[in-house]
């Protein structure tokens, strides 16, 4: 039996992730409306879940499609655990239905629900080998001993633990236990995989080199998953979608490279990337006045006079020379430098926007184009907003 | 191909089906274990409560047991004797205890390993044992009030009375309150101490306001532990009280010497009382406490101090050599042909002939309740504390359970001996008030080994579930989450991990089930049938007998089984600690 042979019965959607993501994932973007043409593999409707007076989750509704990688990101208390255990049937619901794979699972507790899970903490039983904790669920399915065996083998094998069977977890490094956890979690060819913070409790490196792993296993196997995290970064590298979650509601869903590059609130914008805020007010449908600074934005619906915030990542600034074809860009504003801070491949600068303002922003450059400027010298620059990069939220109340 | 296959076999209908089963038997399980510590704990009480209020011919009295009691002065002197000898004792042990501990914890003291290990070594003493050894040692023969058969000015301390009481109940609540406060003096963190000494703080005021803070849980905890003890004891103040009466021998001389229930039972409720305001008391003081310790916590290394560190060594080898001396004293006497007259060694005190008590019958029955105790015992400890820290759903059934496991730790084992007897020693239950009547479905367990065996169960019942629960929740939470998720029920992943993983917790709480059934008395003295003479008891029966040799005799056969039993255990954990070093270790 090999891995082909796993029930991906429903074609992968491959969408490209931005430009950190995603080692290998090469194909062509599919616009994600195309999804809407099969049936959901995991529907989530209207969940709602209180613990006394305490609102963990509202308004939740989910479509997650046949082999589709989806993440639920968000700070520490948004709700992305008790959601994935719901899901999971670990935790119940105060409200709302989820039906998996067609069928209405919603009262259905956790055993006898169809899925694989790998949490945090490995969960993995120390006083059995990682052998006997792969073969764990199989044993209890009454199965023969041999294609027991031969099955833990090669899900030891695929996860890159071919000859460490015999070895307790104690004597495995935490990356290694992790992947026996999703040896363990795979085992039963479940149709749902769930990962809770798999990676957040392994050193940076491991990490690094454990998430790309998952990602291509889980795209080989075409197993449908949901991953709960609080990394961003995580989440934009493995994500074929990402639900951004905020004190119990959903921010915003899409793919990675929306999340970060169209981000819908000031939220996700700040949470997903570094971003800088400036208020302001709207002056034309796309004219912006922060303070005696003029900006030209994409066109927003936002009423004249109303206030609003503008973002704009560090990076997506330009610093712009004095060179006379330099001179009538949109946007361009003069600014003061504050601090420089040396991030080894770049530099970031802690500017103030000149004008009555004063409102401070971050740059980032790259060390190139730092030293050409005689960085540790400057005083005043100019930099460049392309009005495109712009994002305007109304500004909260 | 087959795995899908195997998968699919197990349709979402029979799994459904088998789900079902799974949490009936979860929910099965808690409800056994509500229904044994309703009928265990909490439904004895009542028949003693309710007889408190009737006169010996079973008629409704009110309050006069309680009026007669107070208002008879030799009746209503044991309730100030009983709080004197309670308070002075547990001031001696928790004060002498916390020195003690101290230097084990916090001074850099040679032979701390040593001193560990005697200074608990009267928990394997029964406190009638340690009684019996004061009597050689302070008694009117003993060693040190003859001053060694006159080689030395004999010193008398008028041991049969408060005195001895103290001494003895001591000797019982000294390696109780130690174990407390070295948990407690233990859970220290170094950069506190780094912190006072860098901001200036004298050794004393560090001691007063790191220390002394640190620990207070602890000491409160000590405390009311070696209070209860102390209240409650029999044992002590049988053997050594004299005619200094206290609530507990009057309790026995009502229901034996004068077959006077009604009063047993007030009296018994005088005893209960203090008991539960004292264990009330300890739950909200504990209650709120929080963690001063956390994972990132340095251990503290005492460093030395000469001065200190060899008071405290000369502190602590008295202690021990008093422990010792009474500990010795016993076994010396159950050799020794006539004491004080003829001090050449034999066995004969060994053979138990022509003295009551029972002898090696009831040695025997001695073992084989322990035996039945540890292993029914530690079975029902461990399940019930199991459903309750790991189980789903029922929420208001564990905690309700929870509690029920809490409550023996206030109940005095005569308290619990004297209530068995009117609930179990009952064919026919009258509910007050009411005029209806019921078959008591549990009559046939009196006079047998299995009530002796519960009674011992739900006597020690609350220690050993605080034990398991610690245990359990040392375990990862999510065991129950991935299995779940295969499928796999409860039950298999509690045998083939949760057990396994416990094996350490379980096998103490078997030897400490083992050595407090070997060595109580109070709960089976009104309990034990005729035909089932038990060692313990035997003591007591002997003493009054006068057969003090023999009674010293079976103390030293009852210290020697349990300290044989917790070496075995060493030896056996050691067998299960190389096993499992292969999952504890890298």
């Amino acid at each position: 039996m090999t891995f082909s042979e796993q029930p991906a019965t429903v074609k992968r959607y491959e969408t490209a992730g931005p430009s950190v993501a995603k080692p290998g994932s090469g194909s062509p973007a599919i616009a994600p409306e195309s999804r809407s043409l099969c049936e959901p593999y995991l529907r989530i409707e209207n969940i709602h879940k209180t613990f006394g007076k305490f609102v963990a989750l509202k308004d939740i509704y989910l479509d997650v499609y046949p082999g589709e990688f989806v993440c639920l990101l968000g700070p520490s208390g948004c709700g992305k655990t008790t959601l994935l255990r719901i899901i999971s049937g670990l935790e119940t619901q105060t409200q709302g239905r989820i039906f998996q794979d067609g069928q209405d699972v919603s009262h259905l507790p956790a055993s006898t629900r169809d899925f694989g899970i790998v949490f945090q903490s490995y969960a993995l039983f120390p006083n059995l080998t990682a052998q006997q904790n792969v073969a764990y669920g199989l044993q209890n399915q009454r199965l023969p001993r041999t294609q027991i065996t031969t099955r833990v083998n090669e899900l030891l094998d695929m996860v890159g633990l071919a000859g460490m069977g015999h070895k307790y977890p104690a004597q495995l490094s935490g990356g290694q236990q992790q992947r026996v956890a999703l040896a363990r979690a795979l085992a039963l060819s479940p149709g749902l995989l769930l990962l809770d913070e798999p990676l957040s409790a392994l050193d940076a490196q491991v990490r690094v080199k454990l998430r790309s792993e998952i990602a291509n296993l889980q795209r080989r196997l075409g197993i449908t998953t949901v991953m709960v995290t609080h990394d961003q970064a995580e989440a934009l590298a493995m994500a074929d979608r990402i639900v951004v979650m905020n004190r119990g509601y959903i921010a915003q869903i899409g793919t990675p490279r929306t999340i970060y590059q169209n981000p819908s609130t000031p939220f996700v914008a700040n949470f997903i990337g570094v971003m800088n805020f400036l208020n302001g007010t709207v002056e034309a449908e796309n004219i912006v006045r922060c303070g005696n600074i003029v900006l030209h934005t994409p066109h927003n619906t936002v009423p004249i006079g109303q206030a609003v915030v503008i973002a704009i990542r560090p990076e997506d600034m330009r610093v712009v020379s004095d060179l006379p074809s330099d001179h009538d860009l949109p946007n361009r504003v003069e600014a003061e430098v504050i601090s420089t801070e040396f991030l080894g491949a770049g530099y970031r600068l802690e500017l103030t926007l000149s004008g009555n303002a004063r409102q401070p922003i971050t740059l980032e450059i790259s060390a190139n184009r730092a030293r050409n400027m005689g960085i540790d010298a400057l005083e005043t620059l100019s930099i460049q907003l392309p009005p495109d990069m712009i994002r305007v939220f109304p500004a909260e109340q | 191909m087959a795995l899908t296959s195997s998968r699919q076999r197990t349709g979402s209908r029979d799994r459904a089906f088998f789900i079902d089963t799974e949490s009936w038997i979860m929910r099965g399980l808690l409800g056994l274990g509500i229904v044994w510590l309703v009928v265990g704990v909490v439904l004895p009480l009542f028949p003693m409560v309710t007889r408190s209020f009737q006169d010996t011919a079973g008629t409704w009295v009110r309050q006069a047991n309680y009026v007669r009691y107070l208002t008879t002065p030799a009746l209503a002197q044991s309730l100030t004797n009983s709080l004197w000898v309670a308070i002075a004792t547990t001031l001696l042990s928790v004060g002498l205890g916390f020195i003690y501990a101290y230097a084990l914890t916090r001074t850099a003291m040679p032979g701390k390993k040593f001193f560990r290990t005697l200074g608990l070594l009267s928990l394997y003493i029964p406190p009638l044992a340690n009684a019996i050894g004061l009597i050689y040692l302070f008694g009117n023969q003993g060693l040190i009030t003859n001053g060694i058969s006159g080689i030395l000015p004999g010193i008398n301390i008028n041991l049969y009375g408060p005195n001895g009481i103290i001494l003895g109940e001591f000797l019982y609540c000294f390696p109780q309150a130690l174990i407390i406060l070295i948990t407690a003096l233990n859970l220290t963190d170094a950069r506190l101490y780094e912190a006072a000494e860098v901001l200036g703080a004298s050794p004393i005021k560090t001691f007063f306001t790191v220390t002394l803070p640190s620990v207070k849980y602890g000491l409160i905890s000590a405390l009311f532990v070696c209070f209860i003890l102390a209240f409650t004891d029999f044992g002590v103040p049988k053997v050594v009280g004299g005619n200094y009466n206290v609530l507990a021998t009057d309790i026995y001389k009502q229901v034996i010497g004068q077959q006077n229930l009604s009063m047993g039972a007030t009296i018994s409720v005088f005893l209960l009382v203090p008991s539960v305001l004292a264990f009330v008391i300890d739950r909200i003081v504990q209650r709120r406490q929080t963690a001063l310790v956390s994972a990132k916590s340095v251990p503290l290394q005492p460093k030395p101090k000469p001065v200190l560190d060899w008071v405290m060594f000369g502190f602590c080898l008295l202690v021990v050599l008093f422990a010792f001396t009474v500990f010795a004293t016993i076994i010396l006497a159950s050799l020794v042909k006539v004491w004080p007259y003829d001090f050449s060694l034999s066995f004969q005190n060994y053979s138990f002939r022509g003295v009551g008590g029972g002898g090696y019958a009831a040695y025997w029955n001695s073992i084989r309740m322990s035996l039945y105790t540890a292993l029914f015992g530690t079975g029902i400890v461990f399940i019930g504390a199991y459903l309750i820290e790991k189980g789903r759903g029922l929420k208001g059934v564990r905690s309700l359970s929870y509690f029920l496991s809490t409550i023996p730790l206030a109940l005095p084992g005569l308290v619990l001996g004297l209530a068995y007897v009117f609930f179990f020693n009952t064919r026919i239950w009258w509910i007050p008030f009411t005029g209806i009547a019921i078959y008591n479905p549990f009559h046939g367990l009196y006079g047998t080994m299995a009530i002796l065996v519960m009674v011992n169960i739900v006597h020690f019942y609350t220690v050993c579930f605080l034990t398991a629960t610690t245990a359990l929740k040392q375990i990862d939470a999510e065991f129950e989450a991935v299995s779940a998720s295969m499928s796999v029920p409860f039950y298999k992943t509690f045998w083939r991990v949760t057990v396994p993983l416990s094996l350490p917790a379980i096998l103490e709480i078997g030897i400490y089930y083992f050595v407090n059934a070997m060595v109580t008395v109070s709960a089976l003295i009104f309990l034990y049938p005729a035909k089932l003479p038990l060692a313990s008891v035997a003591i007591v029966n002997m003493d009054d007998a006068g057969d003090i040799a023999a009674a010293a005799a079976m103390s030293t056969l009852i210290v020697l089984t349990s300290l044989g039993v917790r070496l075995l255990y060493s030896f056996l954990t050691q067998g299960v600690r190389k096993r499992s070093e292969a999952w504890l270790s890298r």
